[in-house]
């Protein structure tokens, strides 16, 4: 465990990229901020900034046209950094399966751009904002795991 | 004598000092902010753990940007706040102030919004500099009846322009000093850049504004700049207004008085929307200054005829 994955497990701070989605998994990462979920008990919150960012949350089965935003948003994080997967259209596609415009899943995406990036797949259609945060939470552990 | 130096600067009112009570202030105001809103909130170290996770990651310089602009200028904001800290903490608890330094003070308080300012326009970022230029216009419209207010309480304490005769005083129990109070703590609130004035920073329409390229490190040396600003503007207005910190057994009522003013600004964040930019021009240059002004005339013509309550 190093101080950069302690400090991530600490504070993540979450930036929100829809890679195609039908707005129903963002609107279960909003709900993750409500009274009754609290992401912030586990010093979460939204940032509006790439730069800013400790866990992207990506939605949705990335289209032909979200790629190349994905990719850039990729590069602008600070490093180091987890991408989650949320919802089953960004874990695997989902019904999208063999859709011509889709070119995802994620973690297909990510591992092109660098294989080093954790990708944390919580799936649902949408998934509850519970398993939202247990995915995070898992996730965090992972990292601080993956960097003894 | 240097090592007391050291020790002013380092650890009692310095950065030690002012860094510890910011992170309790910190999460002052974020659980207070959870507790309006039903939630649990943070832990009691969140602050701290976030500064520390800033300073473990990586640091981004952007291309397009003025690169030594980008990297200095995020020292200036907790370089000014330590400098007013150290004044102000010194003036309460050892009087030991110097004619002028609240002029002094009212100089370094504008730093940190300066450097916001420096940071946004260094990064070349569209939106960054939209921020920026939305933080001078703030700027612009706050300081007008920040200086008035604060002209008022020089005049009600006769004319004296060190903190140490301010803190002798309440200037706030008079009706001038009243009214200058309330002008100076919304002030202070857009100096906080708190809701209902976080126009620069407008996550929902610019995503941070002027932060909005800077990370790691960088980006942890604005939020210790804030961390200090929760410290040093409530003391401020304390100072000023408030009859001062207090020494010995009177520090505990000081405390009261430092946590009512930060809660007071706390519960303003938290039961406003964001204002835009002209609304929040005009209600500095038209609502606060002219109630400002007021009370600077008041104070004067009661210092003529000699009513103390005016």
């Amino acid at each position: 465990m190093t101080w950069t994955s302690w400090g991530i497990s600490k504070s993540p701070w979450l930036y929100h990229v829809s890679t195609g989605s039908c707005n129903n998994c963002d609107i279960e990462i909003v709900d993750c901020l409500t009274p009754k979920f609290d992401v912030e008990r586990f010093g979460g919150k939204l940032v509006g900034s790439p730069r800013h960012a400790d866990v992207l949350m990506a939605t949705g089965a990335m289209t032909r046209k979200s790629k190349p935003r994905f990719e850039r948003v990729l590069e602008a994080a600070a490093k180091p950094y987890i991408v989650a997967a949320v919802g089953a259209c960004a874990c695997s596609k989902g019904i999208f399966h063999d859709a011509y415009n889709c070119v995802g899943p994620v973690r297909k995406v990510t591992k092109e751009v660098d294989e080093e990036i954790m990708v944390v797949n919580i799936p649902g259609c949408p998934p509850r904002p519970e398993a939202i945060i247990e995915g995070l939470v898992n996730g965090l552990q992972k990292l601080k795991e993956v960097h003894q | 004598m240097v090592g007391r130096l050291v020790f002013d600067f380092f650890v009692f009112p310095g950065l030690f000092f002012t860094l510890g009570v910011g992170i309790l202030a910190s999460w002052v105001v974020r659980k207070v902010s959870a507790l309006v809103q039903w939630r649990v909130g943070p832990p009691l170290l969140q602050p701290a753990y976030d500064i520390a996770k800033l300073f473990g990651k990586e640091n981004i310089i952007p291309r397009g940007s003025t690169e030594w602009g980008f990297l200095i200028v995020p020292l200036l904001g907790p370089i000014g706040l330590l400098l007013a800290s150290i004044i102000l903490v010194k003036a309460n608890y050892l009087a030991t102030a110097f004619i002028g330094d609240i002029i002094v003070v009212l100089y370094l308080l504008i730093l940190p919004a300066l450097a916001v300012v420096l940071g946004g326009m260094s990064s070349g970022n569209p939106l960054s500099s939209l921020g920026a230029n939305r933080e001078l216009r703030l700027i612009a419209a706050y300081e007008l009846p920040l200086l008035l207010a604060v002209t008022t309480a020089i005049v009600k304490t006769g004319g004296g322009l060190s903190l140490a005769t301010f803190s002798s005083q309440w200037v706030a129990a008079s009706f001038s000093g009243t009214f200058a109070f309330i002008a100076s703590l919304l002030c202070i609130q857009a100096e906080l850049g708190f809701i209902p004035f976080d126009i620069p920073e407008a996550e929902t329409e610019i995503m941070g504004g002027p932060l909005i390229e800077y990370s790691g490190p960088l980006l942890g040396l604005f939020k210790i700049s804030h961390l200090m600003a929760l410290l040093v503007l409530p003391l401020f207005l304390i100072t000023v207004f408030l009859g001062g910190f207090g020494t010995g057994w009177e520090a505990l009522w000081g405390a009261i008085k430092y946590v009512l003013v930060l809660v007071v600004i706390i519960l303003i964040k938290n039961t406003n929307p964001r204002l835009r930019s002209d609304q929040a021009l005009k209600f500095f240059w038209y609502g606060a200054a002219p109630l400002a002004l007021i009370a600077l005339v008041m104070a004067v013509v009661g210092n003529l005829i000699g009513i103390a309550w005016l």
